[in-house]
């Protein structure tokens, strides 16, 4: 099973474009509230048509502008689970999911539906209305009911962001269970670095409106190439930068220049540093050490957020760079700290 | 006393009801998918007959259903007349009724969450299966509701029933039809009973609303 989309859709003065190739694996799509995630999903599912461009699933082109392809939703064999479970409310779980079985006879049906309510652990609730169930067995009947419609591929939009904080883990792992068992193409929208990494193989970062094909979850992490890929994988420092030589940034906000590992690219425009990659130096250790003003102190239930100004002399008052420690690392108090930037942590960005 | 008017009227009234329900029902769910002017336009032209005064309808149905026009004479040509028999009441009544259904039962329909549609289609479910397994029992509170505002409206139909189908007793003499020409004809007492017995149905009819419009809430 596969999909392959190339297409481009105008939505007033914003345009989606997307060029995204995926097969047996679960795809991230990760990106900000409103850059334009649901709405590929939409497109690939039929509900949302493209201004130009084709779809293929599983070998079967659902849609191309040029040979005036577009096939209704209907037939696309596209499982999509909506953020709100979107369940039929005058239905019970077992109309619910038997609805979705076409081409059965009631025994069938009857048959179809018992074994999809065992699988997804819905036993007891097959006559309940949805109003009445909870949000995970809310989101287990509509994943029932798509998995019941024998699905080419699986779209899952925010499938958590309806559930409260405590359930979210729990139903998390399940449905990281229940996607494996799939074994098709599995497409997971979230504004969460979390969960996409937790959940995917590989992830597809939606940039300006524009998906450029999907990389390798740790490579996003370890190595970012855009500034946005780099906000939106969490890195907290991220700022604009000159090349000062082949292995040597300037930062002219932090007002510091860095060595790094990689050698400094033409289209480098930016630097990131992960808030806890910035660390104690060792003894002697001298390469991107410098001292710190402490700004301010910020503290979680489990973490203290330093706020550092670098050193800076007749030049504006650098942006601070925020530092990440556990409450157990001991730090003394004070306002000056020596800190040191790995050179192999610094991460080259281009726009 | 002649109780024909009654029966005529409940005759009516029941048979406009369920002419309206179909065709209301069916004009909402046709519009939607429907765009722009195309869509403004016919909603303007379905709800148009609750507006209306109901001697402008009745001139526009003579106009389409007489002697001379182009219904009416399609059908005198195998032999039925339309105007002045007891189906012309019916026809009055349904196109007074039409638009409360078409307004109830349309806004019934945009409160479907669109997400709940378009996971049915997901699934694979035909465009009318949609319709009859998930809108309309989605929509029967507002389908309910469009049924007995129809059913009110009907039975209280005077103008565009007079024009229409005129005041032939034990045929189309409609209760407000009877009380109007009962109190024109000096028969005062008459009059009275109807608009008695008139009240006494529009009263209950409003009780069964209120009373079904609360079991819905719960």
């Amino acid at each position: 099973m596969s999909v392959d989309m190339e297409f481009v859709k105008r939505l007033g003065d914003f345009t989606l474009s997307v060029s995204l190739r995926a097969g047996n694996e679960r795809i991230g799509i990760l990106g900000a509230s409103g850059s334009g995630k649901s709405m590929t999903l939409k497109c690939v599912a039929g509900i949302e048509t493209p201004d130009e461009g084709r779809i293929s699933i599983d070998g079967v082109t659902v849609y191309d502008s040029a040979r005036g392809i577009d096939l209704r939703p209907q037939r696309r064999r596209a499982g999509y689970l909506f953020q709100n479970y979107a369940l039929f409310p005058s239905m019970t779980v077992a109309q619910n999911i038997g609805i979705a079985a076409r081409g059965a006879n009631a025994r069938e049906r009857a048959g179809i539906v018992a074994d999809a309510v065992r699988r997804l652990g819905l036993e007891g609730l097959e006559r309940a209305l949805p109003a009445r169930l909870s949000g995970g067995q809310q989101q287990r009947t509509a994943l029932a009911r798509i998995l019941v419609s024998d699905p080419a591929i699986l779209m899952l939009d925010e499938p958590f962001s309806a559930l409260d904080a405590h359930l979210r883990s729990r139903m998390e792992r399940e449905l990281s269970e229940r996607v494996e068992a799939f074994g098709g193409t599995v497409f997971f929208v979230s504004h969460s670095r979390d969960e996409v990494y937790r959940v995917c193989d590989r992830i597809a970062v939606i940039d300006g409106g524009r998906i450029d094909g999907a990389v390798g979850k740790r490579e996003l992490f370890d190595n970012p190439r855009t500034v946005n890929a780099a906000i939106l994988s969490g890195c907290k420092n991220v700022a604009r930068a000159r090349k000062a030589g082949d292995r040597m940034v300037f930062v002219p906000d932090w007002n510091l220049t860095l060595e790094t590992a990689a050698s400094v690219g033409r289209d480098m425009a930016w630097v990131g540093i992960r808030s806890h990659h910035i660390r104690h130096p060792a003894r002697g250790e001298t390469v991107n050490c410098f001292t710190f003003a402490v700004e301010r102190r910020s503290a979680a239930p489990f973490s203290v957020t330093e706020y550092l100004i670098a050193p800076y002399e007749g030049t504006p008052k650098p942006v601070a760079l925020c530092r990440e420690r556990t409450i157990e690392e001991n730090a003394p108090e004070g306002d000056r700290r020596a800190y040191c930037v790995p050179p192999e942590k610094i991460l080259l960005l281009c726009d | 006393m002649d109780w024909s008017p009654l029966l005529i009227s409940m005759k009516t009234s029941l048979s406009a009801t369920a002419c309206a329900l179909s065709l209301g029902i069916l004009a909402a769910w046709g519009i939607r998918g429907l765009g722009g002017r195309l869509k403004a336009i016919l909603d303007v032209l379905f709800t148009l007959p609750m507006i209306l005064p109901p001697t402008v309808l009745g001139f526009g149905l003579l106009l389409l259903l007489g002697r001379n026009g182009p219904i009416g004479r399609a059908f005198l040509s195998i032999g039925v007349r339309i105007v002045f028999s007891w189906g012309a009441t019916v026809i009055a009544a349904t196109v007074v009724a039409f638009p409360l259904v078409y307004r109830t039962v349309r806004a019934s329909f945009e409160q479907i969450d669109s997400a709940i549609l378009n996971a049915a289609r997901t699934l694979g479910l035909s465009e009318r299966s949609i319709f009859c397994r998930i809108m309309v029992p989605m929509s029967l509170p507002g389908i309910v509701a469009g049924a007995v505002l129809a059913f009110a409206r009907a039975l209280g139909e005077f103008g565009a029933t007079l024009m229409v189908a005129g005041n032939i007793p034990g045929r189309t003499s409609t209760i407000p039809i009877a009380i109007y020409f009962a109190s024109e004809g000096g028969d005062d007492g008459r009059a009275l009973a109807w608009v008695l017995i008139i009240v006494a149905i529009s009263f209950t009819v409003i009780l069964a609303m209120n009373w079904a419009g609360g079991r819905g809430r719960r």
